[in-house]
């Protein structure tokens, strides 16, 4: 750094704190910026990034598309869902040059990124969560996975390798994406043995690691020898449940640095891709779709690599089911099938794609789940 | 001369002329030199903390000033970030001045914002006859009420059953953020909130809006009217004065026969209707609806800001301006320096302790006490 670099910035300091140059100080501020020539892509997160989560998925996704070229990355996280997400989106795009806006946590949709896409209608904003519909501003849209299925592959491994025939889910609210992905867990288990059950706590909180671990333990205490989640951190619940000595299943992102060999395989986001997708578009001046889904056949979805734990005997059923939905046209939730209160689901012959509207307002655990949604 | 200088502790300066004016000046500046002091030597500190993790300190410090005050859109985002402190600030500065350390305005602060959407979704069909102020005035008023009850609890369990109120306001928040949940979850949810439950949203033309020419909500003005009645009545009202005396010494209180229950009462139920308004105001102007969103932090900083400010009513104005400035500019120092957000708690933590620590320099400099100067000579 040379004298001269200092001594121009510390003047640039005076006049910015006396209040004389406000709005010069935005355009000769020289930290850190890119070429203008550059896509600057902002990324939300509602937590903190390296939350082996929900935010670490995204994050990974965001560092895919940092390794493009002519693309420069603003990450911001722990942002709550308040109006500093509004102000944050508006930050990068005043002070950053932010283009492509990715706001990931699913509250930040309505008000806060609706609101901002309407201020800024040549700014693209991108939501996950698959809440866009025609009505929104055609600047905004969503993306967003199904992730089900592979919840269901979590539950053939887990279901060859309980011992108790009990297995564990520790879940933060029971909305339809939660649900469906227990319920995925326990069939999958079943595919593998039908007397299998499944027990599920409800922490009610996203993010809540005291609960999580106490749950955790309770499942263990009554019995499951198999763990999975569907929280924003899984860690916590990973290294309690490995900790005590039962298998864990991941979520979100790849746990099985917590848990080497305790870890059977995981359900992971893949949003790399679809950030790329994304990003190449925008740089080639196509338009951007308003709204994309899709789950592990589309590779919007990936599973963790299996551990040591996984037999041989588990590992062939693994990946025969895996390559079969990789083919398409495969369904989890398929008659005959009854929830856990006697009332019949689907009737025999009777099947739901992952992608069927019926199972975006689930609001049952199915006959083996044991637990209650409220 | 010296009766000059006694009179001049309790008077402004006026007619007295130019030694009176310099003392009246020492005295008061005091409050204000410690502290930006403090701020100062924060601000030091940190540098080096930030220096050890391999950054420049001004870039950060230029970062700083840009993010948070360098520019009309920086103001607008500190003042929108400071605005909910303010209130939820004196949810922790009132009692204070009863000696109470009140930590659990976060609970205060979701019931209101229900309570207050509870109000919307039975006040709503009367607003096409009434004015849609009135739709506001009815959360207010539900929002302030349930706020109050929630913290005047805790006063209650303090005076009546010595309960500790620290320890009691913090486990009600928790109590108050799962009866959140369970409101916005059941009895009060959206049947179409499939996947974020929340009650109703208020249609956007009941929105509290902006105030005009700027990105800030109503929410600010609000606040600093409500700072300001709240030193009015704590420094020019015999109720507040009352209420310091108790807060100085209860059993002195209670031999002048002043009614300390009540007291603690009255202004817990205060700080905690101050803390349910915001929460009204989170549903009413940035929301649109109570989902879990609404316990976002804003009742733990707001103890920050109270403590900063030294239980000071008026003093929470800027020291909540001065921490929505270090938030509004922490996104971008994450996003330049691509430190994480920690950054941003180490250098609140930082000033919190220093300013804590710089209370006990407090009339222990010569300059700033002219009563000493003579004494001197």
């Amino acid at each position: 750094m040379s004298h001269k670099f200092i001594i121009s910035r510390r003047q640039l300091l005076k006049t910015t704190a006396a209040g004389a140059a406000l709005g010069i100080a935005s355009s000769t501020f020289a930290v850190g910026r890119a070429a203008a020539a550059d896509l600057t892509v902002g990324f939300v997160y509602v937590g903190p990034r390296d939350d082996y989560g929900y935010n670490q998925a995204h994050a990974e996704g965001a560092a895919v598309v940092k390794a493009l070229a002519g693309v420069t990355v603003v990450e911001e996280e722990n942002v709550p869902e308040t109006v500093d997400v509004t102000k944050t989106m508006e930050s990068m795009i005043n002070l950053d040059g932010a283009t492509l806006l990715f706001p990931t946590s699913f509250g930040y949709f309505n008000p806060f990124m609706l609101d901002t896409a309407a201020k800024f209608g040549d700014i693209q904003f991108r939501h996950c969560g698959g809440l866009w519909t025609d009505k929104n501003p055609t600047n905004t849209g969503s993306y967003f996975g199904y992730i089900g299925m592979g919840q269901y592959l979590n539950g053939i491994a887990a279901g060859h390798a309980s011992k108790s025939k009990k297995i564990g889910f520790v879940a933060a609210k029971p909305i339809p994406q939660v649900l469906l992905n227990i319920n995925s867990f326990l069939l999958g288990a079943r595919s593998v043995d039908p007397e299998i059950t499944c027990q599920v706590i409800f922490t009610g909180e996203w993010s809540l690691a005291v609960k999580e671990a106490e749950a955790t333990n309770a499942l263990i205490d009554q019995g499951a020898d198999v763990i999975t989640c569907h929280v924003d951190s899984p860690k916590v619940v990973v290294q309690t449940a490995a900790g005590r000595g039962a298998h864990v299943c991941g979520y979100h992102a790849n746990q099985s640095p917590l848990a080497p060999e305790m870890y059977l395989t995981g359900a992971e986001w893949n949003w790399g891709k679809v950030y790329t997708d994304f990003v190449t578009a925008m740089k080639e001046g196509k338009p951007l779709p308003n709204f994309v889904r899709g789950g592990l056949k589309d590779g919007f979805v990936k599973m963790s690599p299996l551990g040591p734990a996984v037999s041989d005997k588990a590992r062939a059923q693994f990946e025969a089911t895996h390559a079969e939905i990789m083919k398409g046209g495969f369904s989890v939730i398929k008659g005959p099938l009854k929830d856990n209160k006697g009332n019949v689901i689907a009737s025999a012959g009777q099947s739901y794609a992952e992608d069927a509207i019926e199972l975006e307002s689930m609001d049952y655990l199915v006959e083996g789940v044991v637990g209650a949604t409220s | 001369m010296t009766v000059e200088a006694t009179d001049a502790q309790a008077s402004i300066p006026g007619d007295k002329g130019g030694p009176a004016l310099v003392e009246w000046i020492a005295r008061r500046s005091e409050g204000i030199v410690i502290p930006l002091a403090a701020i100062l030597v924060g601000l030091a500190a940190f540098s080096v903390f930030v220096a050890f993790l391999g950054k420049s300190p001004f870039d950060l410090f230029g970062l700083m000033v840009k993010g948070g005050f360098g520019s009309w859109f920086s103001i607008q985002n500190t003042l929108a970030r400071a605005a909910p402190l303010l209130l939820a600030a004196l949810c922790v500065a009132l009692p204070a001045r009863l000696g109470l350390v009140v930590i659990g305005g976060e609970g205060a602060i979701v019931l209101g914002g229900v309570a207050a959407a509870a109000a919307a979704a039975i006040a709503l069909p009367a607003v096409g006859i009434l004015p849609p102020a009135f739709l506001w005035v009815a959360m207010a008023l539900a929002g302030m009420v349930a706020g109050g009850m929630w913290i005047g609890l805790v006063g209650f369990l303090r005076h009546y059953r010595a309960v500790n109120e620290t320890i009691s306001s913090l486990l009600m928040a928790y109590i108050g953020i799962a009866l959140m949940n369970n409101f916005v979850e059941g009895p009060l949810r959206d049947p179409s909130s499939l996947n974020k439950p929340s009650t109703a949203p208020l249609p956007a033309d009941h929105m509290i809006g902006n105030i005009p020419g700027m990105d800030v909500h109503w929410g600010l003005v609000a606040g600093i009217v409500a700072c300001v009645l709240s030193w009015v009545l704590m420094e020019k009202t015999r109720w507040g004065f009352a209420a310091r005396i108790a807060g100085g010494n209860v059993r002195a209180a209670q031999i002048q026969g002043l009614a300390v229950g009540p007291l603690i009462l009255a202004f817990t139920a205060l700080a905690g209707a101050f803390a349910g308004l915001a929460g009204m105001i989170e549903v009413a102007a940035v929301q649109g609806s109570a989902n879990a969103s609404l316990a976002a932090g804003y009742g733990y900083t707001g103890i920050l800001v109270a403590f900063l400010a030294r239980h000071n009513p008026l003093a929470i104005i800027p020291v909540a301006f001065l921490l929505g400035g270090i938030e509004a500019s922490g996104g971008l120092i994450q996003r330049r320096l691509e430190l994480p957000d920690a950054t941003v708690l180490v250098l609140q933590g930082m000033l919190f302790i220093i300013i804590l620590f710089s209370e006990t320099y407090y009339g222990r400099f010569r300059i700033f006490n002219p009563d000493l100067w003579k004494r001197r000579a």
